[in-house]
């Protein structure tokens, strides 16, 4: 199995490209997706290998406090997986990082925590390619890794088709929303981060000139508070196109900056006045 | 007025291994476990019009995908396909089914959308070189997921029973006029809606109209295109001056109005609650399940789409 994970691991690097498509209507239920076979055993080996490539020969703890992750079992739509990271020890994480392990590039995303971050809650949207594992590292203050999984059914999200052509998929390409939820005063604001981005995974065919189009998608992206960084998030493949990241910061009533770049060099920023602190 | 029907067959194989790896799947809702695809009947539904009923089912390796009401048009110079099957082996079942009732030319066959359970039988009559006929945007559509579905097909079916990616041979951009000697029909390509490659027909001989998946009935919509552009095209459909049609997916034959009317009632419902829900900050995860929740004893196979079709919704409307 270990020609599935190719080279790129280490970094957030572009996948290789292995399968075709995801599905739209009718052929839900059709199921029968590369890795539903693979036993328990296979699936830690294979993990033990993608941990070694990222984190090196650090050792990884299990954990059920520091860090969970809630996917659904069953996908019901691969191109569009739902992740909640739930990490309740307030102070205590630096970074977290999602590891799909079974998707062609199985390093996720990472985020960097910094001093305005509230990090009890993230969410993400992702892509599966396979019935997979998925790892959740968490890095804590002190330097330590610990992990968590869960193993989520879907298959064919990295592939899927668009449904558009691509020009209407980069159509307001860099446009970005931030929403605040209501909180009380001297609590941290859930915020919901929508960025308008096909992030395509070059494993989809275009419509037109029926080649792959290339992978472009949002490699870097900070959050601030101010002059506080909330997160740093280094993405890859496996996000959704149309990234949409909730997560909680503690604001001081300076605007919040969001600056993303993508893998081509595409630079957007945006700048987002944070709720008043008197509400 | 009724055809001669071909009564269901069981062929005598019990549930196999195969079945035990498409669990979760709704077999119950088979007729048989033999090949359903040979135990169906055709109904003449108007003058020298012949409709299948799909089942109400996902694909499965005993159904040959055929789940989508197909059919033909017999005119005087020709047979229009108005749906060509989910499979080639779905297709070969329609054609011998036209063979066995006229022998006039098969010229026409209509490919209604992109989705495989009504392109595949299209295979089966490249050999009669008809028109292949599609909207404007299917031949994307179809280079983008044709070979993707074929795939998930052959794991299904097989390749032999698969077959191949037929692609239009005439397009649609707006409308189209097919003249069969005795009888037109109109066809209407449509904006985004159940998928971007939806394309109705009405038959001037019957005033019938053949909205394809723009209309299903009793069966749960899929929605794959754009939602607030299905509630638009309904009224389009509206507008078309017939008061029956042959919807994609349930009864061979419905009156028109109040089968959009209850299609809208779920997608009002759909739209609504998903826009309620972005609005209150419910993440699409708990959206999925409370979203249109109301609407789960309207519909067969609810739970296999219903959360498919939120999360579709709330993509399309959190932009809003």
């Amino acid at each position: 199995m270990t020609h599935r994970i190719g080279k790129t691991l280490s970094t957030l690097g572009l996948g290789v490209v292995l399968a075709t498509g995801a599905v739209s209507g009718p052929l839900v239920g059709m199921a029968q997706a590369a890795g539903a076979s693979d036993t328990e055993h296979e699936r830690a080996a294979r993990w033990q290998e993608i941990a070694k490539s990222i984190f090196g020969d650090r050792q990884i703890a299990q954990t059920d406090s520091l860090v969970k992750i809630d996917a659904p079992v069953r996908a019901l739509d691969a191109a569009l997986v739902p992740i909640t990271l739930t990490m309740p020890k307030d102070g205590q994480i630096k970074a977290v990082s999602l590891i799909i392990d079974d998707n062609p590039a199985p390093y996720a995303a990472k985020f960097e925590f910094g001093p305005a971050a509230d990090p009890a809650e993230l969410k993400l949207r992702v892509r599966v390619n396979n019935y997979t594992d998925m790892h959740a590292v968490v890095e804590t203050q002190d330097g330590k890794l610990y992990e968590a999984k869960q193993f989520v059914k879907a298959s064919g999200g990295c592939s899927a088709p668009m449904g558009m052509s691509d020009e209407e998929a980069m159509k307001g390409m860099g446009d970005m929303r931030l929403k605040f939820a209501e909180t009380a005063p001297g609590k941290p604001v859930e915020a919901t981060l929508m960025v308008r981005h096909p992030n395509f995974s070059g494993m989809q065919m275009n419509q037109v000139t029926r080649e792959y189009t290339p992978a472009r998608y949002i490699d870097k992206l900070t959050v601030s508070a101010g002059d506080r960084t909330v997160f740093t998030m280094t993405g890859d493949i496996s996000i959704a196109s149309n990234p949409v990241i909730n997560f909680a910061f503690k604001p001081d009533g300076k605007p919040i900056q969001v600056a993303a770049s993508d893998n081509q060099g595409g630079r957007w920023q945006h700048s987002f006045n944070p709720p008043s602190p008197t509400n | 007025m009724t055809a001669d029907a071909v009564h269901p067959r069981t062929f005598g194989a019990g549930p196999s291994r195969r079945h035990a790896l498409f669990a979760g799947l709704c077999l119950c809702c088979l007729p048989t476990l033999g090949r359903a695809a040979e135990s169906f009947a055709i109904e003449e539904v108007g003058p020298g019009i012949f409709v299948r009923k799909g089942l109400i089912a996902d694909a499965t390796v005993d159904n040959d995908d055929a789940i989508a009401n197909v059919g033909f048009i017999v005119g005087k110079t020709g047979v229009l396909v108005t749906e060509s099957g989910g499979s080639l082996a779905d297709g070969r079942w329609l054609r011998a089914e036209i063979v066995k009732r006229t022998d006039k030319p098969i010229t026409h066959v209509v490919l209604t959308h992109v989705h495989p359970d009504h392109v595949f039988g299209a295979g089966a009559f490249v050999q009669d070189k008809p028109v292949f006929i599609g909207h404007a945007k299917l031949t994307e559509a179809l280079s983008a997921r044709g070979e993707f579905y074929r795939k998930r097909l052959i794991d299904l079916l097989g390749e032999d029973r698969t077959g191949p990616v037929v692609y239009p041979t005439m397009s649609v951009a707006d409308t189209a006029e097919i003249d069969l000697g005795d009888r037109r029909l109109t066809f209407t390509a449509h904006g985004p809606a159940h998928t971007t490659s939806d394309l109705s027909m009405i038959d001037s001989g019957s005033g019938l109209l053949f909205p394809a998946d723009l209309l299903f009935v009793n069966r749960i919509p899929s929605l794959d295109g754009s939602l607030r552009g299905w509630l638009t095209e309904i009224e389009r459909l509206k507008t078309l001056g017939a008061t029956r049609a042959v919807p994609g997916h349930g009864p061979v034959a419905v009156d028109l109005a109040p089968a959009l009317a209850d299609l809208s009632g779920y997608l009002t419902v759909l739209r609504d609650g998903t826009r309620a829900a972005i609005a209150k900050d419910v993440p699409i995860e708990k959206a999925v399940t409370s979203v249109a929740a109301e609407q789960r004893d309207a519909w067969a196979l609810f739970d296999t789409y219903n959360g498919r079709n939120v999360t579709v919704a709330y993509q399309e409307l959190e932009w809003e």
